[in-house]
């Protein structure tokens, strides 16, 4: 097991599921209740000084029980050294902890998941749209049963040549 | 008999003290002006507004409202293979479109585990870097144009068209290139090409001394830059920024330094760090790695080895183009991969690259199909925005454009 993964485990033997390393990338899984907790002591602690925020990202399961994974990545400049933390969110209840106060970068960052994938952040300091108009009517697009084209308003064109009614 | 008129003025415009609506005289009423600055103003390099809350000229509040130029292309990129993704990384940052393919198609090669041959890497570290000089005299002409010095900007473009050119010898395109592959490039180098370079290398220095000269000893650029959009390095750290954006902040993180990839390896170069994390600090990051970016090239293209530009994995890769049309087993593979794609193994990765704007990131999760599951793109500009509230707070509005240009912002990437 890869070191930082075997402090992280130490620190919180409950909260983490399990650690995997694949293509050089760490990853580790986190339950929900405890991920600032774990994103907190990843910051703060200086054995793992996980200082620079990389992404924030989301990946839509649609056969899965709990249907959402939130992806945090973080940087160790000082130490070079790399880590994902995800944690699965269920479509009924799709909130996790906001890491704006640990990490300011996140700020935008969520603004977009929220954007694109409807998951909330539980005291971000203004969790509305941010590439997407704020009165978007359609639902969050990257969701896997968001169609790649034609739905909404775009259907109601008429193109040249085209009768309308 | 008309009464005479009694002079109204006096009575509306003396002011009695007495009153109790005026307590303390005289006074002036202050108020917050929201004032929106874009979607079209020439400065945001791109389709971007701001909606500024001032007190008189100074900011209060700065709020990016962005999303004009976005097409989705996270979403699209789930609709398509592999391969017909690369031309859509061109549209990203379109300034810097090679570093777009390089940055992708490295991402599918660390998901892949494909090794590239050595010929390969070295012509991608030599494009990229000149790539690298073509973001930075676009943003140099850019920038000082914004701050209003409009000579540096007619310089730079001239120098930036004779890259251009070599884009075009090399790959057919200015602009959206496309000339990476996974696996390799499209095409190998001519000699011709080669040589053109090498004169480029001896050209370039002492034009880009004349420019700096231009600036440097400007009293106008010089006070619109120092001093403005100050960030400490923790909170540059903090934010996520990246590129010579941190990097004017003195801290060294360069990606192309801690992970070595391609073959930044093979070459003397350093990472210039600024001091006081001001604009200028910036200015002077970009010009220093500027010049860096001719010493790799230049020195880059003294030992290119010998050898394929695509690795060999049929299965993956594509084969060269004169066999395409001459060769039938060739044919069959081109087709079957623009068709119906590879199939990548199950599992996700994350791989980042430096390119000019910052840290451009393809975090790839695959299901063990032709097509991505999904594909996020950390996109520099767009983090560079988040920080842009906290930048431009407490200076004036003409300074605005000089905070937007010191990222080095382009709309196309930073909606996608």
């Amino acid at each position: 097991m890869h070191p930082d993964a075997q402090k992280i485990q130490q620190a919180f033997p409950e909260a983490i599921q399990n650690a995997v390393e694949w293509r050089g990338d760490l990853t580790i899984h986190v339950k929900r209740e405890s991920l600032h907790a774990v994103c907190r002591y990843l910051h703060d602690d200086p054995g793992l000084d996980y200082d620079y925020i990389v992404h924030v990202s989301s990946v839509d399961w649609p056969d899965h029980p709990e249907r959402f994974e939130v992806v945090y990545e973080f940087y160790s400049i000082r130490r070079k050294r790399r880590i994902r933390v995800k944690t699965r969110v269920p479509e009924d209840d799709c909130v996790v902890d906001s890491m704006t106060d640990i990490w300011k970068g996140a700020d935008f960052m969520e603004r977009e998941v929220y954007d694109m994938m409807g998951i909330r952040f539980r005291n971000h300091p203004n969790l509305v749209r941010v590439l997407l108009p704020d009165d978007f009517p359609e639902g969050y697009p990257l969701r896997k049963d968001f169609p790649v084209r034609g739905k909404g308003w775009r259907d109601t064109f008429t193109f040249i040549g085209e009768k309308t009614g | 008999m008309p009464q005479p008129l009694e002079d109204q003025r006096t009575t509306v415009y003396k002011v009695d003290p007495e009153h109790p609506a005026n307590p303390t005289l005289p006074t002036l009423r202050t108020e917050e002006m929201m004032l929106n600055m874009g979607p079209q103003h020439p400065s945001t390099h791109g389709v971007l507004k701001i909606v500024l809350s001032l007190e008189g000229e100074r900011i209060v509040k700065a709020t990016p409202v962005m999303g004009f130029l976005h097409r989705g292309v996270e979403k699209l990129a789930e609709d398509g293979t592999y391969h017909q993704f690369i031309p859509h990384t061109d549209r990203l940052d379109y300034v810097c479109a090679m570093y777009n393919n390089f940055a992708y198609c490295r991402a599918v090669e660390k998901l892949l585990d494909l090794k590239v041959p050595p010929r390969a890497e070295y012509l991608r570290t030599i494009v990229a870097e000149v790539q690298r000089i073509i973001g930075h005299l676009f943003w140099l002409g850019t920038q000082a144009l914004d701050i209003g010095a409009m000579t540096v900007f007619f310089y730079t473009f001239r120098d930036r068209e004779i890259l251009l050119d070599f884009f075009d010898e090399l790959c057919g395109a200015r602009l959206t290139t496309s000339w990476y592959r996974i696996g390799g490039v499209e095409r190998d180098f001519t000699p011709d090409l080669v040589e053109k370079l090498r004169q480029f290398c001896d050209y370039f220095p002492p034009k880009l001394d004349e420019y700096i000269t231009f600036l440097d000893t400007n009293r106008i650029w010089l006070s619109r830059t120092k001093g403005v959009a100050v960030i400490s390095a923790e909170d540059a750290i903090n934010f996520g920024l990246s590129g010579p954006t941190l990097r004017g902040s003195s801290v060294d993180y360069d990606l192309r330094k801690f992970e070595p990839y391609a073959a930044y390896g093979e070459c003397q170069w350093s990472v210039p760090v600024g001091k006081n994390g001001d604009t200028y600090d910036r200015y002077w990051v970009r010009v220093e790695e500027m010049r860096q970016s001719r010493n790799m090239v230049k020195q880059l293209l003294e030992k290119i080895p010998d050898g394929p530009v695509m690795a060999d994995m049929p299965s993956v890769t594509l084969p060269p183009k004169d066999k395409v049309f001459n060769d039938l087993a060739s044919m069959i593979q081109q087709f079957k991969l623009f068709s119906q794609g590879f199939d990548a193994p199950k599992g996700e990765i994350y791989c980042g690259t430096e390119a000019a704007k910052g840290e451009l990131g393809f975090y790839i999760v695959s299901d063990g199909g032709g097509k991505p599951y999904r594909l996020k793109i950390r996109a520099p500009s767009f983090i560079h925005m988040g920080a842009f509230d906290f930048m431009a707070r407490g200076y004036m509005i003409a300074d605005i454009v000089t905070i937007f240009g010191t990222y080095d912002i382009v709309m196309g990437e930073c909606d996608r």
